[in-house]
């Protein structure tokens, strides 16, 4: 093209110094616009409509060697998996028909406490189809979108606990912001004592930290944060973190404490998007409801605890 | 001069449009696969290398306009920021540009050193941006420019390769 049209000498366009002010205040603009007012959805959905193929296309390597993996599982081992779900299935099928009694012990007293009752909610499984792809971030794309009704906002776990909170929603993905993303806040509460506090995520796949917490506070290793439900945001009672080492330094008013996740954060490749969350009532003062809502917010709240 | 190395002197196919599109729909596949942990952060951006490759080496084919609108495509994809990737690779188009005359001249080995510097600005233009808007940076994510340099060697020797005529026919 330009190779070829010899005489038109010198006469390439804009000088390069041009087209980098040109390009960088066009990405500046898109930066602020993004970051600050969130326009361009729209656009960010189209293009990633037209990508999704070939983002498809790239996460197939990994899928075939999974499937290689899974078809060459050998029969033994098949059956020691078996074995051991059966024995699994067994024990938690006793711990069940307990919960049931419990359950409806609970209910019962909940209605004599008029109390609302606590639902259970629908859950659909959705498959990570890629992790994170920029070192910044603890994101995960799984392979339900709009399509199936996913919203933002909604809460994402695995068997064990709470995996993270789906952020931004495709047509056929969504995107899944984990609670082990810097500065992710969940509220939560400690299941042995029923203290509420907020845990944030430190951007370390294997860490949280539970902020804020006066030294005094009853905090053992091992106390396990379940969310609170506080804020509507997460729904009651599903289990985060748990607490792996405190420190107290009686020159800072606040302890240390470390939790680890009790999800397989980086661990599985089926999740469960939860869906259904608790309507509360509306809150009575002007506060914008996010993810990650600043932490008095969510201490201010006044619900009744089980 | 070492004119082992002084490939762009010889003679070679022009560069079809076709076959600078292919080699960044390439170069955006390697950096779409599932890299993780480690592997991440030691990723290589295979993007801007082949940018750069072009940038370098036909300056009036692909330059910053190119650039941009692979990092919007780069941002969407990495559910980034819009316009992140794309000023990182507005500032790295730049540098490709202005320097393609010097960066030319050397041979592999130092055109590799020449490469890091500009590599570096243009991830030091994404986490700045990160870093203004999130407020911390990671700093092993500077390693990932790193790799991409020892890189540079190797992808040049494969895209100057595919770029050349074969002599004999029947060679293979």
């Amino acid at each position: 093209m330009d190779d070829t049209r010899t005489l038109r000498f010198f006469n390439r366009g804009p000088s390069p110094v041009a087209r980098l002010v040109f390009f960088c205040v066009l990405s500046l603009l898109l930066l602020f616009v993004d970051a600050r007012y969130r326009y361009l959805e729209s656009t960010r959905n189209v293009i990633a409509v037209m990508i999704y193929p070939f983002q498809r296309l790239t996460a197939m390597p990994g899928e075939i060697v999974g499937q290689i993996g899974v078809y060459f599982e050998t029969q033994s081992t098949l059956l020691e998996d078996n074995a051991k779900l059966r024995q699994r299935h067994e024990t938690d099928s006793a711990q069940l028909s307990q919960l049931q009694v419990l359950q409806a012990e609970n209910a019962h007293l909940r209605t004599l406490f008029e109390l609302k009752q606590r639902i259970d909610y629908p859950v659909q499984l959705a498959e990570i189809v890629y992790v994170e792809r920029d070192i910044f971030k603890r994101k995960l794309f799984v392979d339900k979108g709009s399509n199936t009704s996913v919203i933002e906002g909604q809460v994402v776990m695995d068997e064990n606990g709470v995996v993270g909170q789906v952020t931004r929603v495709y047509p056929w993905l969504s995107e899944v912001t984990l609670v082990t993303d810097k500065d992710h806040a969940v509220p939560i509460q400690i299941l042995r004592t029923g203290l509420r506090a907020v845990v944030f995520g430190s951007g370390d796949i294997a860490e949280m930290s539970l902020r804020y917490m006066p030294i005094s506070s009853d905090i053992v290793v091992d106390d396990i944060l379940v969310t609170s439900g506080i804020d509507g945001t997460y729904p009651p009672n599903l289990p985060v973190a748990k607490v792996l080492r405190i420190e107290r330094d009686p020159a800072y008013p606040f302890a240390r404490i470390i939790c680890a996740p009790l999800a397989g954060v980086d661990r599985h490749r089926a999740l469960l998007i939860v869906s259904g969350l608790p309507s509360l009532p509306e809150r009575p003062a002007m506060q914008e409801k996010t993810g990650d809502a600043p932490a008095q917010v969510k201490k201010r709240g006044n619900r009744g605890q089980p | 001069m070492n004119p082992e190395y002084t490939k762009d002197q010889e003679f070679l196919l022009p560069a079809n449009f076709g076959f600078i599109v292919f080699s960044l729909f390439v170069a955006v596949m390697l950096n779409w696969l599932p890299w993780h942990g480690w592997a991440l952060v030691l990723r290589p951006d295979f993007v801007a290398l082949v940018l750069l490759y072009w940038c370098t080496h036909k300056p009036h084919r692909v330059g910053i306009g190119i650039a941009w609108l692979v990092g919007i495509f780069a941002d969407v994809a990495d559910a980034s920021l819009f316009g992140q990737h794309a000023l990182a690779y507005t500032v790295l188009a730049f540098g490709g540009i202005v320097l393609h005359r010097r960066v030319r001249m050397f041979d592999l080995r130092q055109q590799s050193v020449h490469v890091l510097p500009l590599l570096l600005s243009s991830y030091a233009a994404y986490a700045i941006v990160h870093w203004q808007v999130r407020g911390y940076i990671a700093w092993e994510f500077f390693l990932g420019a790193v790799t991409s340099a020892l890189l540079w060697a190797p992808m040049t020797l494969l895209l100057q390769a595919m770029r050349r005529p074969r002599r004999d026919p029947n060679e293979l």
